[in-house]
């Protein structure tokens, strides 16, 4: 217990090493998250009204962010999937890195939804009465949890046996990897069911929303992950391996695939049938009697993913720039199309046929951005700590080994030989 | 040189245990937590601002509405009217009505009459306390082009210098206390719910405002208090309050929580009529017990050509609009068996006169 203890405060105290870009990212990033906490502290005084929120579009950006960060979470299969189902070696090491993403992804969520409460000081509410299994909330509450748990523990220990050099033991992990896989489809596919299952949003009530929102996340997840991995294999100086990348980028390039795919198949089943149904559809791509104010957002999303598509699928692609290029652009276009392009129509018109536009607060952006800051900041944490323990130079019974070279704050210390390889 | 101890070595920034501290790392930490510490701080400012009044433990640990027995439930009550007093200096007279055994009830629109004056929604906002600034109101009136029941052609903002104006006829909308409410079915914390009498409910002391309900209502009632409701002043300078409340109605709600119309339940259940339809000066507003077949809203459903709002969505509404046309209809051709006799002179306009038959009645 108190060399786990230990363990902890090793972690801890590892967070505020690094040289001073380490140091200049991370004061960015609490100043960002600071400046959040700060906007949210006067939403909390004021109320919602410090938000873009109305009667008729009553979900906004906490919810859009809210919906594309689940997705981020379920990606991490992405890179499990091919590690523990199909023997993909390449992979092995960096699922954690993917696992240590869902994890700072499930933390942005839960903090989006409760940003999102009108009365947050109620929320242990959630467990005295709770209306399962008929309200599709708790089931989300049951599966963003679970995850959390799940991915802590997985992450957890595999971090830890590698800190103190033991083999982990199957038991204790692989059957959790396994129930991690499913429960990865579940939680995306309830933060579906969140939408799909209201009869009076006809935006929403459509059954390919799930599978929409699964294609869409494994192409966005896995591009942020390829982006992720060669920050960290420049600034921390871990090998991360050619395959393993071309590999997340086919992984992104189908699902961007059949991501697209589906969406042509909503919008030729909305345009075609030209009912009533099509109005918030309408609205989203070509304005409703004058108000466009979603119009150039989606258009933007459509350019982006589909020119990024168009990349991934030219013999450039092999190029890690335009790899590269694809990815944030699909990365930005999917963040669009599934955020404001996915909830906020959902409201307009509203089901008396009003229509009232929405347009986030700086306050309600600001929150927004200080939780995308804050949830960097854990993920950086989280990096910063694992992969010293991966490469051996963070371990039991061994002081800390800088990288070599000038930056590290431990430049001074005389680093001791052995161990891990630089 | 690999130590064979768990010792840190001396300047290891990272090794734990106990490192020399020198003056330079001390200086260095203590500029840092302090640093720290006063980003925060002042990041937290805005809270100077938070009112604590509504932060009391006896409201923290509040039971559900369903969980609180009589006496609890009267301790709530006084503090609840305490706190009106305290906050708006009205004294109330806080109850908490239940349903009665037998009675359902169901409202009854007569859009032929109703002339889009909107009396019912300046009554509503009176009567159940609702927040003047910014106002909210529960009934929506939307001015509908004749011929058409498509809500997405109504006029929400029509500002007439007289109404009714001829082209057009009037459908307020307020909740339909459905008998399948979607809301209902969302919300994570059984905060709403729907009483034996048909009225669905929520209970404002136990809301944690994350409007799913509002997102699944199909008819927009439901409005959600972004900020402290505010109220306005009579020449004396007392607030305006109506001070016959009810738990589960009218007595005023906080800052971040949902709320609806719920049938004037202080008035109907105490056998009095809501004040929409008091106020009503057309007689368009009818209000009754669907279990009394005496009752009027009972014989308007037997003999009115009444339709509801979305049927095709299952919520099976208790808030019916109807028409003149009286059943069963005195004119016309009688029902005769087989098929080619319900088209009689069947040159395709009388398919169009009859499907269009509940418009025709409309803008009377």
């Amino acid at each position: 217990m108190t060399a786990y203890a230990r363990f902890l405060w090793r972690c801890f105290r590892i967070s505020f090493v690094g040289d001073w870009r380490y140091y200049a990212w991370m004061l960015v990033l609490t100043a960002v998250s600071l400046l959040g906490l700060n906007a949210y502290c006067k939403q909390l005084v004021h109320g919602l009204i410090t938000t873009g929120l109305t009667d008729q579009v009553s979900w906004g950006s906490y919810i859009a962010n809210f919906t594309f960060l689940v997705g981020m979470a379920a990606a991490a299969v992405m890179l499990v999937i091919p590690v523990y189902i199909y023997r993909y070696t390449d992979l092995h090491h960096l699922v954690i890195l993917g696992e240590l993403l869902a994890v700072s992804a499930i933390v942005m969520c839960l903090l989006f939804v409760n940003v999102d409460l009108g009365r947050p000081d109620r929320f242990l509410h959630i467990f005295l009465r709770f209306n399962f299994p008929i309200s599709m909330l708790t089931w989300d509450v049951i599966a963003l949890g679970g995850y959390l748990i799940l991915n802590l523990h997985i992450c957890g220990y595999l971090i830890y046996c590698d800190y103190r050099g033991v083999e982990p033991t199957k038991a204790f992990y692989i059957p959790f990897v396994f129930i991690a896989i499913v429960w990865a489809l579940s939680i995306h596919t309830v933060t579906a069911f969140l939408y799909v299952g209201l009869g009076g949003r006809p935006f929403w009530n459509s059954a390919i929303i799930a599978p929409r929102f699964l294609a869409s996340a494994f192409a966005a997840g896995p591009a942020f992950i390829i982006l992720t991995l060669q920050i960290i294999e420049r600034y921390a100086q871990y090998h991360i391996e050619e395959a393993a990348l071309r590999l997340l980028q086919n992984i992104v390039t189908i699902a961007l695939t059949i991501s697209l795919f589906l969406l042509g198949c909503e919008l030729f089943t909305e345009f075609y049938t030209d009912s009533a149904h099509v109005a918030s559809t309408r609205y989203l791509y070509f304005g409703m009697h004058g108000h466009v104010r979603l119009v150039p957002w989606i258009w933007t999303a459509v350019a982006m993913n589909t020119a990024a598509l168009v990349m991934l699928y030219t013999p450039f692609q092999r190029r890690r720039w335009v790899m590269n290029l694809a990815c944030v652009l699909l990365f930005i276009g999917i963040w669009i199309e599934k955020g404001m392009g996915l909830i906020i129509p959902g409201f307009i018109p509203s089901p008396l046929g009003e229509i009232v536009e929405y347009t986030p607060t700086i306050n309600e952006v600001l929150v927004c951005l200080g939780i995308w800051a804050f949830g960097l900041l854990l993920y950086t944490v989280f990096v910063r700590i694992t992969v010293p323990v991966l490469t051996g130079r963070l371990q039991v019974h061994r002081p800390y080994q800088p990288l070599p070279g000038p930056g590290e704050l431990g430049a001074a210390v005389p680093a001791p030989g052995g161990g891990g390889h630089p | 040189m690999i130590p064979d101890n768990d010792q840190p070595l001396p300047n290891d920034p990272a090794a734990g245990g106990k490192p020399r501290v020198t003056r330079r790392s001390f200086l260095r930490a203590g500029i840092g937590t302090a640093s720290g510490l006063a980003a925060l701080a002042a990041a937290l400012v805005p809270l100077k601002d938070f009112d604590t009044s509504d932060l009391t433990l006896g409201k923290f640990l509040q039971r559900h509405y369903k969980e609180l027995g009589p006496a609890e439930m009267d301790q709530v009550l006084q503090r609840i009217a305490r706190e009106v007093e305290q906050r708006y200096g009205v004294r109330p007279e806080l109850r908490d009505l239940k349903p009665k055994d037998g009675v359902e009830f169901v409202y009854a629109l007569h859009l032929g009459r109703c002339i889009g004056c909107r009396k019912c929604v300046h009554a509503c906002v009176q009567e159940n306390n609702l927040s003047r600034l910014p106002e909210m109101q529960y009934i929506r009136v939307l001015e509908m082009p004749r011929g058409s029941v498509d809500v997405e052609r109504a006029n929400h903002n029509y500002d007439r210098p007289q109404v009714p104006d001829p082209e057009h006829y009037y459908m307020p909308v307020q909740c339909h206390q459905c008998a399948n409410p979607p809301c209902v079915k969302v919300c994570p914390i059984e905060a709403t719910w729907q009483e034996p009498d048909g009225v669905t409910v929520i209970d404002y002391d136990w809301c944690i405002g994350c409007r799913y309900c509002e997102a699944a209502c199909p008819y927009w009632a439901r409005r959600f208090n972004f900020t402290k409701p505010r109220f306005t002043h009579d020449a004396n300078g007392a607030v305006i309050m109506n001070p016959n409340m009810n738990y589960l109605s009218n007595r005023p709600r906080k800052e971040g929580v949902m709320e609806k119309c719920h049938f004037c339940l202080q008035r109907t259940r105490a056998g009095r009529m809501p004040a929409c339809l008091e106020v009503c000066p057309v007689g368009a507003r009818k209000f009754g017990n669907i279990l009394d077949p005496e009752s009027e809203v009972s014989q308007i459903l037997k003999t009115k050509h009444v339709f509801v709002l979305k049927q095709e969505l299952g919520t099976i509404p208790r808030f019916f609009y109807y028409f003149d046309q009286e059943y069963p209809r005195t004119a016309g051709c009688l029902p005769n068996e087989g098929y080619g006799d319900a088209f009689p002179e069947s040159d395709g306009s009388g398919d169009q006169g009859r499907s269009g038959s509940a418009l025709q009645g409309a803008p009377a």
